[in-house]
């Protein structure tokens, strides 16, 4: 169980981002996060495995208060939450094993991993995850030769290195094409429902949304305006999301 | 229209006046210049120029092997009052001079001619004051040149030097035998253009070496996330200069237990080949390659202390080496001959080994009990109740800045040896603990401090005012530590390369992207993790890319820091322009640009191929 309590974030520059937000998401639960662009699906993802620090507020995993972890406890927490970006954000010149391997980071001895050296199983283990996602054969090349939706797999592939019990997941599927997009979205899934991880994913499409979330989120200007089931968005909720000018399509 | 015709004149007003301004300055740069084409006209200046572009283009790099015919002829100046003594008749196949006349009054033309001598040959005909044939001293100069039948004439103006007594005309005739072969001054430059690339690949190296880490505290993108409370920055201050005394003592104690155990050749083959295996066993046992839950604090205890002993023992190793590599080196330099080097590398790798291996034990334990230290205090910070952590902040800000200042205030008396202690001892040490406790009062107790900034201001700032000092002016002071040398040089250069690389490779660290940085991050990997996952693969192109560039610069700064004494061939480029020795500076100036363009080119290729 993740909980969220009053979460609120104010940046350097006063952008008042995230405006005491307070939602519950059940483990095995896949989340969707909606909201305009800029109501700050981004900065509450990040809040939650604490790449930004919140400035008020309180988050609780399982027990665990992540909000006031210690930096050795949060690699501790972080190493179970996996993290999948829009803009897939592999490190280009690796290989792609070891951009797959780098999900053991917070497992494996740092003075092992300064010069490379991953244990066996690891390396089986990162194999056996690309496989999973269909690009066993892409495991020696470099990850810059690869296509954004084969690089979106990486991302999964290196997310699921770390045995997650969470994944959050930002925008997964907005610089890749419909179909791509249903072929990611499958492999979250699947990952939600056999693995039983709990996924956050903050989306902009609601088809998307209405045939993958089990629940919604949605935030405007920062604040929480919705949060129930995908069917409950009517088209009165829908303005109230998106704004009053909003069309609905599709 | 009239407006636009008012601004318009004004605007040509300003133009002219912005070129009369210009042209003002420019004048004023002609006179603090000393333009003056005049003197470019004047013979004198022409003459010598003629003669030095002749001599540059006559680089001296060949010479022959030659045989020489000297012959000497007597005569009176003026003519003796008896009249002219008659001339030994001369005959046989060996050469000899004929004078016309025979004697004559200063400033008048004799008419010298050779027979005999050698076909085709040339070289000068002197006159030889004084009544001594041997002697070496001569005036005036004409040179000769035989026909194919070994014959010469020559008029020659005698000099105004009158004597009673007998003197001479000499003709010494040179002829090259065989093929050219390399001159002395070839050879000079040869060793040393070799002597200045290999300087400039050893700073580059160095440089380059030391410049990575250095650049990584130097960008501000890593630096700024860097926070901490006070008191884990407190403890870690407190931490280095304890751990550095603490270690060096260790090391030294290690050092001097390696030297008892002796340089005998059998304990240190033992010792090199056991302890690098135990250590490694024991390494691996110490740190296990992952560990998914947090081993109970003895068991961590256990393993902090073994790894402690391991290190002790690796660097009673690292000391075996470098005296192993000390006896073998010797050996090996009286017995390869030729390559003699190879020993002499292997003895100053020793060298450099038994010397550093305590600074950088003490350096290593200073790290490792500064971030051990620093963890306490976040330890502290989280758990103390927020009276006590007042406190301990309190004690620990003063203790630190206080120890800070002091460091400080040691630098100034050495430095400037003001001799007294309140200056240099006290003073500081008291400013040091106010500001101290100062930080702490105004400061929230567990507030993260961005110690990363300070850090990063304070490197940065110091990259700055070093860069600015000229790797000539580096040099000199180098000369004075390390006397006059190739080493000076590459110490010199070497240190400017690390103060310039680190900042332009800070720069290429700042421009990185920062999704990666982010994605390793939330992989649960610490700092060094995700530099060497996330930041290293992003930054390889460009360091390789400065790297190159730098290794340019090297080549040519090492052409001329000789002229301060840092070795290599300005040394002897700077020696043959003050003997006036054109032919010889011009063998070593062609010598510099082929190297430097052939470097240019090896660069520019490996470039290419690299990136
Ligand atoms: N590092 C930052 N510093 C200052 N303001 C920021 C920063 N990052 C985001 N913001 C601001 O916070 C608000 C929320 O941004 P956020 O990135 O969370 O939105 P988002 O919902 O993810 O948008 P998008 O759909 O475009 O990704 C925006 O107004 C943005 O300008
Ligand atoms: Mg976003």
């Amino acid at each position: 169980m993740l909980q969220i309590k009053n979460l609120t974030k104010i940046y350097d520059g006063g952008v008042k981002a995230l405006d005491n937000v307070s939602f519950e998401v059940p483990d095995g639960e896949f989340l969707a996060v909606i909201g305009l662009s800029g109501s700050g699906k981004s900065t509450l993802l990040r809040c939650i495995n604490r790449l930004i620090e919140p400035t008020e507020g309180q988050i609780l995993w399982n027990g665990e208060n992540i909000t006031s972890a210690s930096q050795d406890e949060m690699r501790r927490i972080r190493r179970k939450i996996g993290m999948v970006f829009q803009h897939f954000n592999l490190v280009h010149r690796s290989k792609v094993i070891t951009n797959v391997l780098a999900g053991r980071l917070g497992y494996v001895n740092p003075a092992w991993s300064l010069i490379n050296r991953f244990p066996k199983e690891d390396i089986e283990k990162a194999l056996q995850q690309l496989k999973r996602v269909g690009i066993a054969d892409k495991a020696y090349q470099r990850a810059d030769e690869l296509s954004g939706g084969q690089q979106q797999r990486v991302g999964i592939a290196r997310a699921l290195m770390q045995d997650p019990k969470m994944i959050l997941a930002d925008e997964p599927v907005a610089s890749l094409d419909p179909v791509l997009a249903h072929s990611i979205m499958s492999h979250l899934e699947d990952i939600n429902k056999n693995d039983g991880v709990t996924v956050l994913c903050s989306l902009h499409f609601l088809d998307l949304v209405h045939r993958y979330a089990d629940r919604v989120v949605a935030l405007n200007g920062g604040k929480l305006v919705f949060e129930g089931n995908p069917k409950d968005i009517d088209d009165k909720k829908f303005k109230e999301i998106y704004g009053r000018d909003a069309e609905r399509v599709g | 229209m009239k407006n636009t015709k008012k601004t318009s004149i004004w605007k040509s007003a300003r133009v002219g006046l912005f070129a009369f301004l210009g042209m003002v300055i420019f004048a004023y740069g002609f006179q603090t210049t000393q333009v003056d084409f005049e003197e470019l006209r004047s013979e004198r200046r022409q003459e010598s120029l003629v003669r030095v572009m002749r001599a540059l283009a006559h680089p001296d790099l060949f010479e022959y092997e030659q045989v020489e015919e000297v012959v000497n002829a007597s005569l009176y100046v003026p003519c003796p009052a008896a009249g002219a003594p008659e001339m030994a008749s001369q005959n046989g196949a060996d050469p000899y001079l004929t004078l016309t006349p025979a004697c004559a009054a200063p400033g008048e033309t004799v008419r010298v001619e050779g027979f005999n001598f050698a076909p085709n040959t040339t070289g000068p005909v002197r006159f030889i004051p004084g009544n001594d044939p041997a002697n070496t001293v001569s005036l005036g100069r004409d040179n000769a040149e035989t026909d194919e039948n070994g014959h010469f004439v020559l008029d020659l103006v005698l000099p105004k030097r009158p004597s009673d007594d007998v003197q001479f005309i000499r003709a010494t005739l040179r002829r090259n035998l065989g093929l050219p072969h390399f001159s002395q001054s070839a050879y000079d430059t040869w060793s040393k253009i070799v002597e200045t690339v290999f300087l400039a690949l050893l700073a580059t190296v160095f440089g380059t070496v030391l410049a990575i880490p250095m650049s990584f505290i130097a960008a501000r993108n890593l630096m700024k996330p860097v926070k901490s409370p006070l008191a884990s920055i407190g403890l870690s201050v407190l931490g280095w200069p304890v751990g550095i005394w603490f270690g060096y003592s260790i090391f030294s104690w290690v050092g001097v237990l390696s030297a008892q155990a002796g340089s005998n050749l059998w304990v240190n083959l033992l010792s090199i080949f056991a302890i690098p295996v135990i250590t490694l066993y024991g390494f691996r046992w110490a740190v296990p390659p992952e560990e998914p839950n947090l081993p109970s604090r003895l068991v961590r205890f256990t393993r902090l202390a073994a790894l402690f002993g391991l290190v002790v023992l690796a660097f009673f190793g690292l000391f075996q080496l470098a005296s192993l590599f000390q006896v073998v080196g010797t050996a090996l330099q009286a017995g390869l001959g030729a390559f003699g080097f190879l020993g002499y590398f292997l003895f100053q790798v020793g060298d450099i080994v038994a010397i550093s291996t305590a600074g950088l034990g003490a350096l290593a334990v200073g790290a490792a009990l500064s971030s051990f230290l620093g963890r306490i205090g976040q330890l502290a910070t989280e758990r103390l109740p927020l009276a006590t952590l007042k406190a301990l902040n309190l004690v620990l800000a003063a203790a630190a800045m206080a120890t800070i200042f002091g460091l400080i205030g040691q630098l100034i008396e050495w430095l400037y040896q003001p001799g007294n202690p309140v200056y240099t001892v006290w003073g500081p040490l008291i400013i040091g603990a106010t500001l101290g406790m100062v930080l702490a009062v105004f400061t929230k107790a567990k507030e993260a401090l961005p110690v990363g900034m300070v850090i990063y201001s304070v490197t940065r700032t110091f990259l700055n005012a070093l860069r600015s000092v000229e790797a000539l002016v580096m040099a000199i002071v180098f000369v004075i530590a390390v006397g006059i040398g190739p080493f000076a040089g590459m110490m010199a250069l070497g240190l400017h390369t690390i103060v310039s690389l680190a900042k332009l490779y800070s720069e290429q660290v700042e421009s990185i992207a920062s999704g990666p940085l982010e994605a390793i991050e939330a992989t649960g990997a610490n700092r060094l993790q995700t530099i060497i996952y996330a930041v290293i693969p992003q930054i390889v192109p460009p360091y390789i890319s400065y790297t190159m560039y730098r290794w340019d610069i090297n080549v040519r700064m090492s052409t001329i820091i000789g002229f301060v004494g840092g070795g290599g061939i300005g040394f002897l480029l700077q020696q043959n322009i003050n003997l006036l020795n054109y032919r010889g500076a011009s063998a070593q100036m062609l010598a510099i640009a082929v190297v430097v363009s052939l470097m240019d080119y090896i660069s520019s290729e490996l470039r290419e191929r690299v990136i």
